[in-house]
C-alpha cells in the first residue's frame, strides 16, 4: 500500500529479518557463464511479479530486498564477486557514487547503436541516470513526480480555487485557518516529506541550476541566495500555521497525513504521485467520488525558475555492473525488456506511469486514466525533472541535509543557520 | 578422583564467541581507524575519526540524550518494579491473576510495542485525542522537549514486568521468620519494608539496575520505530541511533565504527563502575539470606 515511500524503518526492519532469513535459502547460482544473470530490485508486492516475468523471460533471475537492507546490500556487494549483474537504483547522485568508483557499465554505446531504444524513453527521465554526459541506467518503473493534492469539497465550500502562485497558497492558508481547517497536511515526522517543499521552492525561486550546482560542485553551492530565500519561505509557511501545529508527529507510513486530507481535516497535501494509489487503497470513496484534486506546484512570482519543472523520483533504473560475467546477456536484457509491450502494459495495469514514449494511448484506455495521463503530460512537458535531493546527493551529505531540514521545520534552526550549516559540508 | 569435563566441551561455545563476538569486535576497532563508505576497500586514516568524534557536537548531544534516558528510566522503573514485585510476592489468588496481567507487555515484541504506542500518541487519531481536554494538546512524540520522556515511558511500560519478576522472585526468597520476629517486636508494615525487605533485596536492586543501565545504552529499536528514527529533528536521537544513521544512512562506516567502540567502552565502564560502587561481593552467590 505504501509501496513507494522511501524512508520506512519499520518495513525495513521486517525486511531485514526477511532478507537475513532468505540468505540461507534461495539465490541463483551467480552470474557465471551460462547461468542466469542476477538481477536485484527493491521489494514491491505489486511490481515484483511483473519484473520477475520480465527478468526470467530475458534469461535472468530476480532477487528482491526491502528498502534499507537493499541499499546496504548493494553498497557492499558492488565490486565484490557477489555483485549482481543488473541492479535497481534511483539514478542521480545515488548512482554516481558507484559510477565514480568505476563499477558501472556505460550504456551510451548501447543507446547510440539503437536510436529507437533511446527515443523510446522520455528524455527528462532518461537523464536521471545520465552522469557526466553518459548513460548508466535505463528507466524500469513508473514515474513519481511530486504533486500538490487537494480536497475538492473543502475548496468548493470555501469558494476558492487551487493555488497557482505562492501568494495564492499563502492566502489559502489564511482562509482555511480561519475556518478551523488545517491548510496543509504534512507527515513531518519523516524528513523526506518536508524535503518536497524546499525542493520545489528552490526550483521555482532559483531555477534548477542551483541544486545541480550543489550536487556537482559541493556544499558551497548551498550559499546561493536562492537557498536562503527558499528556506525563508518554508519558515514563513510553517510560522503562518500552514501545516497546523502537530505535523512533527504525523507519519506518512501510518497514513496520518493522507487520512486527514481524505477526511477533510486538511485541505492540501504535497506528495509523490503514489499518493493517488494510496488514497485509492485507504479511502476509495474519496477518490471514486471525485473529491481528490491535483495541481502542479504553484509558481513563485519573480522567481527565476520555470514553473513547469517537476521534482520527485523520475523513475527507477536498471544499471549493469561492469564486473558482470554476463555483460552481453545483461545488455540485451535491459535494451529489449523495458520497452517490451507486455511489460509496459503490465506496469500500466498496476497503476504505474512508465516513462516510455507512445504510452499515452495505453494510459487512456486503462483505469484511472485521467490521473495517469495528467502525470505523464506533466513529466513530458517538464523542462527538468529534479531527482529527490536525498537520492541525488552523496549519502553522507543527504543524511545531514535531512536532519538540518527537520530542524528548520521545527523552528530550531533559522533559515540562515540552515544554509550556513549545509554550506560547511 | 572425579573426572572433570574436558576443555573440548567448551569448544563450541568458544568457537561461537570468537566468531560472532570477538572477531566482529576486533574488526570494528580496526574499521574505526579507517574511512570506508561501504564501497571498495577501507582506507586507513589514522585517528581522524577519533579526532572528529571529539569535535562532534551531535555525538555529544546524542550521548547526553542517552544519559537522560538512562537516568529517567532507572529512576522511574526501579521504584515501580520494586513495589509491584514485593506486592506480587504475596500468595493470594487475585495477585497471581493481576501479576499475569502486569506481565503481558513483556510478551509483546519491541516493534509491536513501539507501533502500538506510536498509534496511541498519534496527534490526529490517537487515544490521547479521544480523551480530549489538555491531554489532546500535548504533542507526546512531536514536541522536542517531551519526546525523550515519552520514550522513557514506553520503555518503562515494556520492561517494568521483567524487573518486577526479578523482585518478586527475590522477595519470595526472604525468610518469613524475619517478618514474624519483626511483627512480634511491634514493627509496622513500613518499618518492615524499610528494614527487612529493602536490605534483603539489595543484590537484586544491583542486578536490576545494571540490566537497566546497560539496556538503556543499547536501546534502539523502540526509539527507531516510535519516533521515526530519532525525531522530531534530533530530539530523541540517542547514541546507538546516531551511530546507525551515520553508518547505514550516511554510509560513513569508519566513523560509525568509532562510535560503536565508544559505546562498548562506556557500557563496560558503567557496569564496572556499578560493581565497584556496590562491591564485588554482589557477584558471589548468596546461599543464605544475609
Amino acid at each position: 500500500m505504501f509501496r513507494r515511500s522511501r524512508t520506512r524503518p519499520l518495513i525495513a526492519l521486517v525486511a531485514l529479518v526477511a532478507a537475513v532469513a532468505a540468505c540461507g535459502t534461495s539465490g541463483p547460482s551467480g552470474g557465471g557463464d551460462g547461468g542466469p544473470f542476477k538481477v536485484w530490485a527493491l521489494q514491491d508486492p505489486v511490481l515484483n511479479p511483473i519484473e520477475k516475468t520480465s527478468v526470467e523471460g530475458g534469461g535472468g533471475a530476480l532477487e528482491t530486498f526491502g528498502n534499507d537492507p537493499y541499499k546496504q546490500k548493494v553498497r557492499v556487494a558492488i565490486g565484490s564477486p557477489n555483485a549482481p549483474d543488473v541492479f535497481f537504483n534511483w539514478g542521480g547522485g545515488n548512482l554516481k557514487e558507484y559510477v565514480d568508483a568505476g563499477k558501472i557499465e556505460d550504456l551510451t554505446p548501447v543507446l547510440d547503436a539503437n536510436s529507437a531504444l533511446k527515443d523510446a524513453f522520455l528524455p527528462s527521465v532518461l537523464d536521471g541516470a545520465k552522469i557526466d554526459g553518459k548513460y548508466y541506467g535505463l528507466p524500469m518503473r513508473g514515474m513519481q513526480p511530486v504533486v500538490l493534492f487537494y480536497n475538492k469539497d473543502l475548496f468548493t465550500s470555501a469558494n476558492v480555487q487551487p493555488p497557482s502562485t505562492w501568494d495564492d497558497l499563502l492566502t489559502l492558508v489564511d482562509t482555511f485557518k480561519g475556518k478551523g481547517i488545517q491548510p496543509i497536511a504534512l507527515a513531518g515526522s519523516q524528513a523526506w516529506t518536508e524535503l518536497m517543499w524546499i525542493e520545489y521552492l528552490l526550483d521555482r525561486v532559483g531555477g534548477s541550476e542551483v541544486f545541480q550546482n550543489i550536487r556537482d560542485k559541493g556544499p558551497a553551492g548551498w550559499k546561493d541566495p536562492a537557498v536562503l530565500e527558499a528556506a525563508t519561505k518554508v519558515k514563513e509557511l510553517v510560522d503562518r500555521g500552514g501545516f497546523g501545529t502537530n505535523y512533527a508527529s504525523v507519519g506518512y507510513d501510518v497514513g496520518g497525513a493522507s487520512t486527514i486530507l481524505a477526511q477533510g481535516k486538511a485541505a492540501m497535501h504535497l506528495m509523490g504521485s503514489w499518493e493517488y494509489t494510496n488514497q485509492l487503497g485507504q479511502s476509495p470513496d474519496f477518490v471514486k467520488n471525485d473529491k481528490l484534486g491535483w495541481v502542479t506546484f504553484p509558481s513563485v512570482t519573480g522567481g527565476k525558475g520555470k514553473p513547469d519543472t517537476v521534482v520527485g523520483n523520475a523513475s527507477n533504473y536498471y544499471s549493469i555492473t561492469s564486473s558482470s560475467k554476463s555483460l552481453e546477456a545483461a545488455k540485451k536484457f535491459v535494451s529489449t525488456a523495458l520497452t517490451d509491450d507486455k511489460y509496459v502494459q503490465s506496469l500500466i495495469d498496476a497503476g504505474d506511469v512508465p516513462a516510455v514514449a507512445g504510452v499515452k494511448d495505453k494510459l487512456a484506455k486503462a483505469a484511472n486514466s485521467e490521473y495517469t495521463t495528467w502525470i505523464y503530460e506533466q513529466v513530458e512537458k517538464a523542462s527538468t525533472f529534479q531527482l529527490s535531493w536525498d537520492q541525488d546527493l552523496p549519502a553522507d551529505q543527504a543524511t545531514k541535509m535531512l536532519t538540518q531540514l527537520q530542524e528548520l521545520f521545527l523552528g530550531k534552526l533559522a533559515p540562515q543557520a540552515f544554509v550556513d550549516s549545509l554550506a560547511q559540508g | 578422583m572425579r573426572q572433570r569435563p574436558s576443555f573440548w566441551y567448551a569448544a563450541p561455545a568458544f568457537a561461537f564467541f570468537a566468531l560472532f563476538a570477538a572477531l566482529p569486535m576486533v574488526l570494528v576497532v580496526l574499521l574505526s581507524f579507517t574511512s570506508w563508505d561501504g564501497l571498495g576497500t577501507p582506507q586507513p586514516n589514522g585517528v581522524d575519526n577519533w579526532a572528529r568524534l571529539a569535535d562532534d557536537g551531535q555525538a555529544y548531544d546524542a550521548v547526553g540524550r542517552t544519559v537522560i534516558l538512562m537516568v529517567v528510566s532507572w529512576l522511574v522503573q526501579t521504584p515501580i518494579s520494586l513495589l509491584i514485585g514485593v506486592w506480587a510476592a504475596g500468595r493470594q489468588r487475585s495477585r497471581a491473576v493481576l501479576s499475569s496481567i502486569f506481565f503481558l507487555p513483556l510478551l509483546l515484541s519491541t516493534a509491536a510495542i513501539a507501533l502500538l504506542w506510536k498509534a496511541m500518541f498519534d496527534p490526529n487519531f490517537g487515544v490521547t485525542q479521544s480523551f480530549g481536554g489538555p491531554l489532546g494538546d500535548i504533542q507526546f512524540l512531536g514536541d522536542p522537549s517531551i519526546v525523550l520522556y515519552t520514550v522513557a515511558f514506553v520503555i518503562t511500560w515494556q520492561y517494568v514486568p521483567f524487573h518486577t519478576l526479578l523482585y518478586q522472585g527475590a522477595a519470595r526468597a526472604i525468610p518469613r521468620n524475619l517478618y514474624e520476629a519483626a511483627t512480634i517486636d511491634g514493627a509496622g508494615r513500613l518499618r518492615q519494608f524499610v528494614h527487612i525487605t529493602l536490605p534483603q533485596l539489595r543484590y537484586t536492586i544491583i542486578t536490576s539496575s545494571i540490566l537497566m543501565i546497560v539496556g538503556s545504552l543499547t536501546t534502539f529499536d523502540t526509539v527507531l520505530i516510535l519516533t521515526d528514527g530519532g525525531g522530531p529533528g534530533t530530539a530523541s536521537r540517542i547514541a546507538p541511533l546516531h551511530m546507525y544513521i551515520t553508518g547505514f544512512s550516511g554510509f560513513e562506516m569508519g566513523y560509525a565504527s568509532t562510535m560503536a567502540v565508544l559505546l562498548v567502552i562506556v557500557g563496560t565502564a558503567l557496569s564496572l563502575l556499578v560493581m565497584r560502587v556496590t562491591g564485588y561481593r554482589s557477584m558471589t552467590s548468596q546461599q543464605e539470606g544475609a
